[in-house]
């Protein structure tokens, strides 16, 4: 169990770090494996923050992050990220525009796999492909700007599995796709959770939180306004503010004006 | 009619040949009616939108003709199209927020811009328009890093609609935007049209389900080409296009769970626009077709106002 | 990408030429030498000889073979200008990518030492070494313009190391394990691989410039030839009131063609690289 507890972020700001934001504030969640947890909330609200802190690309100010009671601070990077990876948002920014976009994969050979033959690669390469569903011919050995967002995302989701991930971060990776792609990494993502992955889902579409997971954050300010079941989140509000973030959803048979 | 677009051909020059990303588009916008334009990520949505307005250096207008308020656009010629942009036809490109001036005041950068175009700063009439974004007068004082992604979005709006363009484009202007930042844009812009900011609109987005609120028509592009136009509620409920309904029917929608229904999305990808083969572009994903889709299916008035190009439903 | 570049490259005239012009004095400054085989500095013959078919660029007042002194000095003048741009690139690139990357309290540091060279008065200081330490070698020049010259450079590679950090390429290197320095090396430097070389031409040309006027103000080198200090010595022994124009005429064009040259490449590289600028 992937556990936050009384997380806070405060940003230093302007010259010399003379002023101080206070993005996350006393943030406390959790996600069990297998399952998917909704962190949705507008703009600036801290949501990536959040999932940074749980990647260790940023350190928490206050509070702790713990896997199984252990916290991560006493683990060493590379261990950890063996154990829980991360997907963004950008398809197009999360690859080295200078280079083919299979060096992902190399990367985690690098590290992790120095040791393990060609053949042995290759096969692992194709298992976790083959769990994307994407055809090695398709997606191997072509550079970023030839592949469309849908395989790109698929392809960093597939980099995240050779490493046997336990959780996955995943920040608005579905937002810069289109609407068809959109459903099928959402799928692929529901598809893992059964497999026992447990998944930090960020969003600011509540109707794709909706889809797939099972509990849900609401964050208002840095700070968690509502957090339970998605059913319960979805069917009873209880804050002012997730009721508003509801009724702003676009929805395809209902316009503003009707449902008001 | 407002705008007028007779079979427009924009292609993209590359080392490997001509991308045709806007292969013979025909439509028609009315006085202060809004068009949703929605397809496929790589469809040629953006170069609809500038294609009406600048090609860039790489674009090349192959054929086809603008008329706006009854008057030819000379959209190949980079010059002679300066009189009318801004003024009769304004653009809100795509990552517009992004795009500001970090290193001006927002005041001072609306003063230049109004400059360069030779028009005087209507201070009043600039406040009257922040009043009505909800935007406070001193943002005029700040620098665009100051403002947040939805004030930045509102902020672009007002100062491309200033000189009251017949023509809006807005180039997914909400993508980045969360829910509720969303609905208060897709609300301002509808105020724009109703108050005569901007006579009519072209409101680019592959989200359907927002169009939908604001568009009274949405058309539907497929690799370069025309695939359905009809009535936004239409289009929403009674698609004809087999990509349009499929595209429809793999929208998520709030009470929907991956448990209880699982969506599907389209397999396959879009052709490659070097170079397509004739026929359908649709073809290789569309579960309809048939022998008759190898050649061209011509854009048909199906009932009044609903064009789709598609043999199965002619 | 890259035969995308060289299609560029191949038709872009602004950099064929400048770099036609760069490679063909390159190739005199380091063949030229083999085949004189008098040090420079000899007296070899007739004063004063205009040009002609024994001395290509004729002789100055002392009888000093002129060809002999430009092959030498443009020697000596594209290693001083290697050399120092090197250096200064070098450092330039630390201070950047260290600075860009790190942030915080590395980077104030950086950016107050960057502030402080930038606004170090370098004649002053060269003087003052001049009189304490008295070396007065190429090499010595060429170490001296390489440090005080990085710091425009560190300034700009630290904004586009601050740019291309955010970018979420970096972030998923080191979610791969991956240490600073390797993510520097092979994420972000590639990114900026054009921009880097355009820097160097930069420097390589700015180091050329100052080194000739270092000569010409007597702060040149005592033990080689360069074609600043010609143009001293022909100033200094009023070549002009003698109308000895064979001595000031080439290593004044030799400096101004390599600079230019190298500006010329420069903006042409430019275009080759930006895809904006880039005429198709
Ligand atoms: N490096 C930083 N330094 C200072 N402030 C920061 C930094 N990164 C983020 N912030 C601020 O922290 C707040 C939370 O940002 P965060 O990126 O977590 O929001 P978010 O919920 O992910 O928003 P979005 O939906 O726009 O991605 C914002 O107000 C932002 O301006
Ligand atoms: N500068 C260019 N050179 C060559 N091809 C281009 C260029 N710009 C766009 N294209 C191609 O033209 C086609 C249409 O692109 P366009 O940007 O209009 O798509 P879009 O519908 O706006 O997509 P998105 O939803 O991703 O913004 C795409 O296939 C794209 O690859
Ligand atoms: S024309 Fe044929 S291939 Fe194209 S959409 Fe219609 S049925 Fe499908
Ligand atoms: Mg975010
Ligand atoms: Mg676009």
């Amino acid at each position: 169990m992937l556990k936050l507890d009384g997380v806070t972020k405060v940003y230093r700001i302007g010259a010399f770090g003379g002023q101080t934001m206070t993005a996350v504030d006393e943030a406390g969640f959790e996600i069990k494996p297998g399952e998917v947890v909704s962190l949705i909330g507008e703009s600036g609200s801290g949501k990536s923050t959040i999932g940074k802190m749980v990647l260790r690309l940023l350190p928490p100010t206050s509070g702790t992050i713990s896997i199984d009671g252990r916290d991560v601070r006493q683990m060493g990077k590379r261990d950890y990220y063996r154990k829980v990876q991360g997907v963004f948002q950008d398809p197009f920014s999360s690859y080295n525009p200078v280079f083919k976009a299979d060096r992902v994969f190399a990367m985690i050979r690098e590290v992790y796999f120095k040791g393990v033959p060609d053949k042995e690669w290759t096969a692992k390469i194709e298992a976790a492909l083959d769990a994307v569903r994407l055809s090695p011919g398709a997606v191997l050995n072509k550079f970023p700007h030839q592949l469309s967002g849908g395989q790109l995302q698929r392809l960093l989701i597939a980099r995240a599995l050779l490493l046997d991930i336990e959780y996955l971060v995943a920040d608005e990776i579905i937002s810069m796709l289109d609407a068809s792609t959109r459903i099928d990494v959402l799928n692929l993502l529901a598809d893992l959770k059964q497999r026992g992955l447990g998944v930090l889902f960020i969003t600011h579409d509540l109707a794709l939180g909706n889809y797939i997971s099972e509990r849900t954050v609401v964050l208002h300010k840095g700070r968690i306004v509502e957090y339970g079941p998605t059913d319960a989140v979805f069917e009873q509000p209880e804050h002012a503010y997730t009721r508003k973030l509801l009724a702003s959803v676009p929805q395809l048979h209902t316009k503003w004006e009707d449902a008001s | 009619m407002t705008l007028e677009v007779d079979d427009l051909r924009v292609y993209y020059r590359t080392l490997k040949g001509d991308v045709q990303a806007l292969d013979g588009v025909s439509f028609g916008l009315r006085d202060g009616e809004i068009l949703g334009l929605a397809g496929e990520s790589g469809c040629g949505k953006t170069t609809l939108g500038k294609a009406l307005i600048r090609l860039d250096g790489r674009m090349k207008h192959v054929g086809g003709s603008v008329t706006l308020d009854g008057q030819v656009l000379p959209i190949g010629d980079d010059v002679k199209m300066n009189p009318y942009r801004f003024k009769q036809v304004s653009l809100i490109p795509q990552y517009s927020m992004s795009a500001m001036n970090p290193t001006r005041k927002i005041g001072r950068m609306v003063r230049e811009l109004l400059e360069s175009r030779r028009e005087k700063l209507d201070l009043d009439e600039l406040h009257a328009r922040l009043d009505l974004v909800e935007l406070p007068k001193d943002v005029l004082g700040k620098y665009p890093i100051e403002l947040s992604g939805g004030m930045k979005q509102r902020m672009v709006m007002v100062i491309s609609t200033l000189l009251n363009p017949s023509l809006l484009i807005a180039d997914e202007i909400t993508s980045a935007l969360d829910v509720s930042t969303q609905k208060a844009v897709v609300t301002t812009l509808k105020g724009f049209r109703d108050r005569g900011f901007v006579k009519s609109m072209i409101f680019i987005t592959h989200d359907i389900s927002l169009t939908n609120q604001l568009a009274d028509t949405i058309m539907v592009m497929y690799a370069g080409k025309l695939a359905e136009k009809a009535p936004a509620s239409t289009v929403v409920n009674a698609p004809k296009h087999p990509y349009t309904q499929l595209l429809i029917s793999s929208l998520p929608e709030v009470g929907v769970r991956y448990a209880d229904k699982r969506l599907t999305g389209i397999p396959g990808n879009p052709p490659s626009l070097l170079d397509p083969v004739p026929g359908c572009r649709f073809r290789d994903r569309c579960p309809l077709a048939f022998e008759k889709c190898a050649e061209d299916p011509p854009p048909v008035e199906v009932e009044k106002d609903h064009v789709v190009a598609c043999w199965k439903a002619a | 990408m890259k035969a995308e570049a060289l299609y560029f490259a191949i038709r872009n005239t602004k950099l064929l030429v400048g770099a036609g012009i760069i490679l063909v004095l390159l190739g005199i400054g380091v063949i030229g030498p083999f085949f004189i085989d008098k040090p420079p500095t000899e007296y070899v013959g007739m004063q004063m000889q205009p040009p002609g078919g024994e001395f290509w660029l004729g002789t100055n007042t002392f009888g000093q073979d002129l060809w002999a002194q430009f092959v030498h000095g443009l020697r000596t003048t594209f290693l001083v200008g290697a050399l120092g741009g090197g250096i200064a690139a070098v450092i330039g690139m630390v201070v950047g990518f260290l600075a860009g990357y790190k942030g915080g309290w590395i980077d104030e540091i950086l950016n107050m030492l960057t502030n402080i060279v930038l606004v170090l008065p370098t004649l002053a200081v060269l003087f003052i070494l001049n009189a304490y330490i008295g070396v007065r070698s190429a090499g010595m020049q060429a170490l001296f313009i390489g440090l005080t010259q990085w710091p425009w450079a560190a300034r700009s590679i630290r904004a586009q190391t601050f740019s291309l950090r955010g970018r979420d390429f970096v972030d998923l290197a080191r979610l791969s394990g991956v240490g600073s320095g390797r993510i520097i090396m092979r994420e972000i430097a590639p990114n900026m691989s054009s921009y880097l070389l355009l820097t160097f031409i930069l420097l390589f040309g700015g180091s050329i410039l100052i080194a000739s006027s270092l000569d010409f103000i007597g702060l040149g080198p005592t033990d080689a030839v360069s074609l600043g200090l010609m143009l001293q010595q022909a100033h200094q022994w009023s070549a002009m009131h003698l109308g000895l124009w064979w001595w000031f005429v080439p290593p004044g064009a030799g400096i101004t063609l390599i600079v230019g040259a190298l500006y010329v490449a420069n903006v042409g590289l430019d275009e080759v690289f930006n895809p904006k600028l880039r005429e198709l």
